[in-house]
């Protein structure tokens, strides 16, 4: 019975997510067809729909497209870079680890986004400022967990590697690395989002172009259904790049 | 020239302390022990939990600098990690869980210093030996507790050492798993002429499996006396059921009884003697 019940419930799980979905649409298109909610505040879902078709056959978001993901692409791979060398050295001492773990979760916990002026300031309008404040704050997950992942390596694996021979490079190699790598890919998977969140984010305060770009200005066109249209388009892209992600942190754990 | 006569290995005067003196958890755990073990001979450690069995092992083996006494094995003064003439095998199995058995017994004789091309091999040879050819690329996650043991050993064998030590292999497993292991541990030891040290909690283990067995006093331990286990190797399970065996494994239970008993009113009443309670 119990076994039975329990894809049954999964399923009603998702059944009442959707109807939860299908409910929201549906107040939204009567909120603009039956009560009167002007288009330009709330366009209607079905001019969103035609609208994001039209951007997605017309492929008008690609020069955006390829600006943001060049910004999270740089700024996610200097902040892998510099989270897994810093975090590898600061694990390494006790002292350095009792030193800094605390100190990067407390600038972890800042909302840096605060700092964008400044950022700005130093780095102009164009993508270095974007790269810059998303490598900033996706540094801090990626060596925390770092530095974690590392300093919780099982002993007695440590003791029987050194048993049959193995040393410096080759114990790093073979025994610490592979130890903190799954730890390791999960701070890379929360830095990845917030890289992505910070920079389109910051896209929408200060800059020259990219989708966060893209998206206050049809707002300040007055362009509500193409502006909606882009949202849902940046939300798709951010799902499946988190996704693949995920797919990727999985293949880390996979034994 | 190294005589065959000369033991394999030769313990003495060792003495470990964990911690300084003076601190709150410093530990005397071995008090001046001397033995020595026979090319060839399986010798079991045995005695109360906390008696330096296992700090002894580690002494041996090179993990650990005793605080006093030396030991050398071949001959020579044990100063670290000897892998080409010792291996291990750990409580914990100590198996890699990122990597398959194959990957598992591949490693150790990578970080041994093996040629590539002899390695794999050696590894199919080991893994036959223990009888998990057929769960090679398994992880060490998807087998039993009584397999991963096995895997552990078949790393162990792979390293081709003179001399293994082997601290509690089975004490994680339940009574009919080890004892089957226990046999197939005897044949399998039987052939390879190893020299091996045995760290073990449980009596039946240690008679069977042993060509003498030391038996330790309560901490600081040191060994209070050793039982010969005159009885050709690999032993039959019919080992089990003969008078010999109950008469020596009667004779650890009675030696062990006492400590067990100190260890144990040491451990609850602290500076209290046994009787001051009522």
């Amino acid at each position: 019975m119990r076994s039975a019940r329990k894809p049954a419930g999964r399923l009603g799980v998702l059944a009442t997510q959707a109807a939860f979905v299908a409910g929201i649409l549906a107040l939204w298109y009567l909120a603009t067809t039956r009560w009167g909610v002007s288009r330009i505040l709330l366009p209607s879902p079905v001019a969103v729909w035609n609208a994001l078709v039209n951007v997605v056959t017309s492929g008008e978001f690609l020069p955006d497209l390829r600006v943001t993901l060049f910004e999270v692409a740089v700024a996610f791979a200097i902040s892998a870079t510099c989270g897994v060398t810093i975090g590898y050295l600061v694990s390494r001492s006790g002292f350095r680890t009792r030193v800094y773990e605390p100190l990067f979760a407390a600038m972890y916990a800042v909302p840096l986004i605060l700092f964008l002026p400044l950022y700005v300031l130093w780095f102009g309008l164009g993508p270095a400022s974007k790269i810059a404040l998303g490598a900033t704050i996706s540094f801090f997950p990626v060596a925390l967990n770092t530095i974690t992942g590392f300093s919780h390596v099982d002993r007695t694996l440590v003791t029987a590697a050194r048993s049959m021979g193995a040393s410096g490079f080759a114990l790093f190699r073979f025994v610490l690395l592979p130890a903190a790598f799954p730890v390791i890919l999960a701070g890379m998977r929360l830095g990845f989002t917030v890289a992505l969140l910070s920079i389109i984010g910051t896209e929408v305060l200060a800059s020259l172009a990219g989708l966060g770009h893209h998206i206050v200005e049809l707002s300040e066109n007055m362009e509500p259904a193409r502006m909606f249209a882009y949202v849902a388009f940046v939300v798709a892209i951010a799902a499946v790049l988190n996704f693949a992600v995920s797919l990727l942190e999985a293949w880390g754990r996979r034994w | 020239m190294v005589r065959v006569t000369e033991p394999a290995i030769r313990i003495r005067g060792v003495s470990h302390r964990f911690g300084e003196e003076g601190e709150a958890r410093n530990v005397r755990a071995l008090l001046d022990t001397s033995l020595d073990v026979a090319r060839g001979e399986l010798l079991c450690l045995i005695g109360p939990s906390g008696c330096g069995k296992s700090t002894l092992l580690n002494v041996i083996g090179g993990l650990l600098a005793p605080t006093a006494g030396k030991v050398e094995v071949l001959g020579k003064g044990v100063a670290g990690p000897m892998p080409r003439e010792v291996a291990f095998v750990f409580q914990e199995h100590a198996l890699f869980p990122w990597n398959t058995v194959r990957e598992n017994v591949d490693l150790g004789m990578r970080f041994q210093g093996v040629a590539a091309a002899e390695r794999a091999g050696r590894a199919q040879r080991a893994l036959a030996a223990v009888g998990l050819e057929d769960f090679a690329d398994h992880f060490p996650g998807q087998l039993s507790g009584g397999m991963r043991q096995r895997a552990a050993l078949a790393r162990a064998l792979s390293l081709q050492t003179d001399i293994l030590l082997m601290d509690e292999p089975f004490g994680a497993l339940d009574e009919q798993t080890r004892m089957i292991l226990g046999e197939d541990l005897s044949v399998l030891l039987a052939a390879t002429r190893k020299t091996i040290v045995f760290v073990t909690h449980s009596l039946g283990e240690a008679v069977f499996l042993a060509d003498r067995v030391a038996v330790f006093s309560a901490r600081p331990g040191t060994i209070k006396q050793v039982i010969t286990v005159d009885e050709p190797h690999p032993r039959k399970p019919d080992f089990v059921m003969s008078e010999k065996f109950t008469k020596l494994r009667n004779q650890l239970y009675g030696l062990l009884h006492d400590e067990i008993r100190k260890t144990m009113s040491a451990e609850s009443a602290g500076p209290k003697t046994p009787g001051a309670l009522s």
